[in-house]
């Protein structure tokens, strides 16, 4: 007698309060959507605070809105949303919705650690954040709400290592029959990049803290107490490390170029290399001290073996991740040339925001050229907010992209494009005004107090216009998402007539993603399915 | 006429297994890191004239007293759980059960054994936390790798319970478990090194 293995049902929601399925559920889509949900009001706060303190810069010695004692608070404030309680979470979201669609797979690995992931990541960012507010970040006054920001960053940095082994053991592990990882979307790829990245590097991050957290609260002999909080744990806050964290939003400029331009992508192994570069690279890059140049301007053939000796760390380290960047956005203009492109939201945010992470890469390298005598100066900044605008401007494309994925709706087109120009718009006056009182000699780490030659004021609005631009963009778009969610037109299935697996189910997906198994014999399966080379399935 | 229902997707591919390989991983940077801030501790630490060593580092305090006995101890108790736990994987594919329960029965008991000699080690040593920062970086240490051996002990209760509850099919997630051993040692040996030895 041959015994057929039906599956349980799986929808409990009928019987389960609505709030009771969002706090218990394991379902990857639903994880990424929490993510990315919370990723928001992270963003708006995070803008709200950098405008008021670029605002205070405005007049550095007439506005006092911030004391003197909370500056450094603040400042670690913004870093800390706009970081980890935007980029991390938003990137990490939209891995762990979308790659189990585009392996194939009916889930992601270990869905119970991923949501456990995202719970531990949302009260570790709480915890840091309730103590910023009492008193207690970097430098706080408050000791034991110091003691708690150390402890809420160890408890965040577990949440983002947890959700970043489901994501890469995912991908190493659930691809369907066939596809082997270079026949993995160059998302799918990033994403597993990026979340190996994340792997070996938060570890590291937590280890410190521990020592900080446990020297702060017992014995204060060894990491500065609590204005040495910063200088052990806040190279996570700045670059090289947030290259690490745009990585997966390379793999979303590079899956959304090719297929909305209904074309393939140029020399997809190329594509491959080229985000491996910027991983390994910028991997490199944070496990060494800054690697300066000496540049000493016409002595700079002086002495040129020491010279050369010093050159090629600096490039190895600083300029390949940079030549990564740029065999990117050459692989996209390429695919470009190839085809006559529609322009679309997904497509103008994500070429926005890969100009954005270009120009604080390509920043940050005249930063370390010592004989610039930038350090220090707020040009760190100039090169900070590029690269994080750019990261969150292409996971806004990212989400009109797979929003019908996401929620089953589309957001529309004519209404997004003009929020990806105020996107631009706002990475250059958070850039370009940045460098010239860098250049200037405007410190950073202050927000009165500091004087140079020149229009300083102009510089300091120019910024601050640029975040309250941001801020308006961000939340027209998430305005935006959630009229979509709530009555945008309802997507197709294949609404980008798309080349991979996630395109393959229903918008929005069901519970177990497929039906049925998925056989991919191409870097292109559902390609194959719709021209009949292929039909995809299990017999 | 009754359509079947869809086929299953195929089992995973070594997906605990791959877990453990990447969780070893990140336990690795979590050690790695944390002695490389110790050694750069140690390395900064101002020169002192001892009078038994000539000038050496002004790093541990000279009244410290560590018992090595224990700490060496701790690390052959290591070496014989990766046996056991190994010899628990030989077990589990042989469909052995007896043998495999006790394989990892003595593995949780070497587990409790070392982190019986870690607590030895804090209370014989007579240190506070809060005595300098040696001391503050002693128990971080430390205690981290303490607290990484229990996850240990727990993964061992887990393998133990699922196998010696009839999965006995699931030879995976003892390999894993075995794996896991591997990592642990390897991150304690290099603790034993770097504080133990060098200190």
């Amino acid at each position: 007698m041959t015994s057929i293995e039906t599956h349980l049902p799986t929808d409990v929601s009928a019987s389960t309060p609505a709030i009771a399925t969002w706090l218990t559920t394991a379902d990857h889509k639903k994880v990424g959507r929490l993510f990315i949900g919370t990723s928001f009001v992270a963003l708006l706060a995070g803008l709200v605070l950098a405008i008021l303190v670029t605002f205070e810069r405005i007049n550095a010695d007439s506005y006092q809105i911030l004391s003197d004692n909370s500056v450094p608070q603040v400042l670690a404030a913004v870093r800390l949303l706009l970081t980890f309680g935007t980029v991390v979470p938003l990137l990490l979201g939209l891995s762990i919705a979308i790659v189990p669609l585009q392996l194939g797979a009916r889930s992601n690995a270990f869905p119970r650690l991923a949501a456990a992931g995202f719970w531990t990541w949302l009260t570790g960012l709480g915890l840091a954040l309730a103590s910023i507010i009492g008193n207690g970040g970097p430098s706080g006054g408050n000791s034991d709400l110091v003691d708690l920001y150390l402890a809420g960053s160890i408890v965040l940095g577990l949440g983002v290592l947890m959700t970043a082994t489901s994501i890469a053991v995912s991908v190493l592990t659930t691809r369907a029959p066939g596809m082997g990882i270079l026949r993995a979307p160059l998302f799918t790829w990033s994403s597993l990049v990026g979340s190996l990245a994340l792997i070996l590097t938060m570890p590291v991050l937590i280890g410190t803290t521990v020592y900080v957290y446990i020297d702060h609260r017992y014995a204060r002999a060894g990491f500065g107490g609590n204005t040495g909080v910063n200088q052990w744990i806040g190279w996570a806050l700045s670059q090289p490390f947030s290259y690490l964290l745009a990585i997966p939003a390379l793999g979303i400029v590079l899956d959304v170029v090719p297929t909305i331009c209904r074309t393939r992508l140029a020399q997809r192994s190329v594509a491959f290399g080229a985000v491996g570069v910027v991983a390994v690279a910028a991997l490199a890059t944070v496990t060494q001290t800054s690697i300066t140049l000496p540049w000493d301007g016409a002595k700079f053939l002086d002495n040129a073996g020491t010279k050369i000796a010093d050159l090629l760390p600096f490039l190895l380290l600083n300029v390949v991740p940079v030549l990564g960047l740029l065999g990117v956005l050459g692989l996209s203009l390429l695919t470009l040339k190839s085809t006559k492109p529609v322009i679309s939201a997904p497509l103008t945010f994500v070429l926005i925001g890969l100009l954005g992470i270009l120009l604080g890469a390509a920043a940050h390298i005249v930063g370390l050229v010592q004989d610039a005598g930038l350090t220090g100066s707020i040009y760190e900044a100039g090169v900070y907010v590029p690269i994080t605008f750019g990261a969150i401007t292409i996971a806004f494309g990212g989400i009109c992209y797979w929003g019908p994925k996401l929620w089953g709706r589309s957001i529309s087109d004519k209404a997004a494009i003009p929020l990806a120009l105020l996107a631009l718009l706002a990475i250059g006056l958070d850039s370009i005004p940045y460098y010239i009182a860098g250049f200037a000699d405007q410190p950073t780490g202050l927000v009165n107090g500091f004087s140079y030659s020149g229009p300083q004021d102009l510089w300091n609005a120019l910024t601050c216009a640029g975040f309250v631009v941001m801020l308006l963009a961000s939340i027209a778009f998430v305005g935006l998402a959630l009229k979509s969610f709530t009555s945008g037109a309802v997507a197709g299935n294949d609404p980008w007539d798309g080349t991979s697996l996630e395109w393959a189910t229903s918008s929005p997906p069901p519970a177990e993603n497929f039906a049925g198994v998925i056989v991919v014999n191409s870097a292109t399966p559902l390609a194959d399915i719709k021209s009949g080379s292929s039909n995809g399935k299990v017999a | 006429m009754l359509a079947l229902p869809p086929a299953s997707q195929p089992a995973p591919r070594r997906q605990v297994f791959v877990g453990t390989a990447v969780a070893g991983a990140a336990g690795f940077m979590l050690i790695g890191g944390m002695m490389a801030t110790w050694l750069k501790f140690r390395a900064d630490a101002p020169v002192r004239e001892s009078l038994k060593r000539g000038f050496i580092k002004d790093w541990m305090p000279a009244k410290i007293v560590v018992p090595e006995v224990a700490a060496n101890m701790m690390l052959l108790g290591l070496l014989v759980v990766c046996i056991m736990a190994q010899w628990a994987v030989y077990s589990a594919k042989r469909n052995d059960r007896a043998h495999t329960g006790l394989a990892l029965g003595v593995t949780a008991l070497m587990t409790l054994a070392i982190v019986n000699a870690q607590i030895f080690i804090w209370t014989q040593m007579g240190v506070g936390a809060k005595d300098g920062a040696f001391h503050s970086m002693f128990y971080a240490a430390t205690g981290t790798m303490t607290v990484l051996l229990l996850s240990g002990l727990v993964y061992t209760a887990v393998a133990a319970f699922r196998y010696l509850g009839g999965r006995t099919k699931e030879v995976e997630l003892v390999s894993a478990h075995a794996l896991y051993w591997y990592f642990l040692a390897a991150a304690f040996f290099a603790v034993w090194f770097v504080i133990y030895v060098q200190k």
